[in-house]
């Protein structure tokens, strides 16, 4: 169980519209972070130092919130193994990448523009994301 | 390096409203996904807030002629819906159920130290390289 938290959710989703906005002023680009990480594996000369500069920030952040609050990070470690998530990390790096987009560019950014491309994107990986989950909650473990 | 300086701190702030959000509990990513067992509503909170605050700075900020440290906007990214666009979500869904971690929340969770997040963005880092490999035509066009 994770405790219901709708204020803070939605003051945190305020402070990331906040932070793709900000780049949208100052450097024109949309906050997507699979297409940010996604160039730089590209080797996209294009906008480089910036997409260096915005994963140093997330990062840096992280380690804020390591420091000041370290829970916000969970207490998992139960059940998932490395090579689990080695295998998730692989599907989100294709998937997001041949999609063109993840939770930030097309279920923030995407769907603030109402982009049809990225309604459909975000209800379909919400749909397997779902599916994935029930089946290994309710179906795998009992 | 005006523009570099206004990504990292973008970075950061987003990073601080995704810890404030719960998004960097892959826990409470999958309860939000676990509909019918201890389903967590919250993450839907998280893109009214995120989605309501950028709807509005799209509106606003795109009637500027120009970004206040480049020349000009991104060109806007493409509108068709195809068969990849629903596979690399489906995909992408399949890894964020399984693990509970989205790209942005996985990269922040770097700042934990901890060796899941690292394993994952390992992960994630090849799946992007066997994309390029494997569909190179597809390696610089727009995203949305």
């Amino acid at each position: 169980m994770t405790d219901f938290t709708p204020l803070a959710s939605l003051a945190g989703g305020a402070l990331i519209g906040l932070a793709a906005s900000s780049l949208l002023l100052t450097n024109g680009r949309i906050a997507g972070i699979s297409g940010i990480l996604g160039g730089l594996v590209d080797g996209d000369p294009q906008a480089r130092l910036q997409r260096v500069a915005f994963i140093v920030g997330l990062v840096l952040g992280g380690v804020a919130l390591a420091l000041a609050t370290p829970e916000v990070f969970g207490t998992r470690g139960d059940g998932v193994s490395l090579a689990l998530l080695g295998v998730a990390g692989v599907l989100v790096g294709y998937g997001t990448r041949l999609g063109g987009g993840c939770t930030s560019g097309h279920g923030v950014c995407g769907i603030a523009r109402f982009s049809r491309r990225s309604i459909a994107a975000t209800m379909t990986f919400m749909a397997t994301g779902a599916i994935t989950v029930f089946v290994v909650r309710h179906v795998v473990a009992s | 390096m005006k523009a570099a300086l206004a990504a990292l701190c973008a970075g950061l702030l987003f990073a601080l409203g995704l810890g404030l959000a719960g998004m960097t509990n892959p826990a409470k990513v999958q309860n939000f996904l676990d509909f019918t067992g201890s389903w967590d509503a919250s993450l839907a909170f998280v893109m009214v807030g995120a989605i309501a605050v950028y709807a509005l700075a799209w509106r606003v900020v795109r009637q500027r002629a120009r970004p206040l440290f480049e020349p000009v906007f991104q060109p806007p990214p493409a509108t068709v819906i195809d068969a990849k666009l629903v596979g690399g979500a489906a995909l992408f869904g399949v890894g964020w159920g399984l693990s509970g971690f989205c790209p942005g929340p996985a990269i922040v969770s770097l700042g934990s130290g901890s060796t899941g997040p690292l394993v994952f963005v390992g992960g994630m880092v090849v799946g992007m390289l066997l994309k390029r490999v494997t569909m190179p035509a597809m390696a610089r066009s727009v995203r949305a």
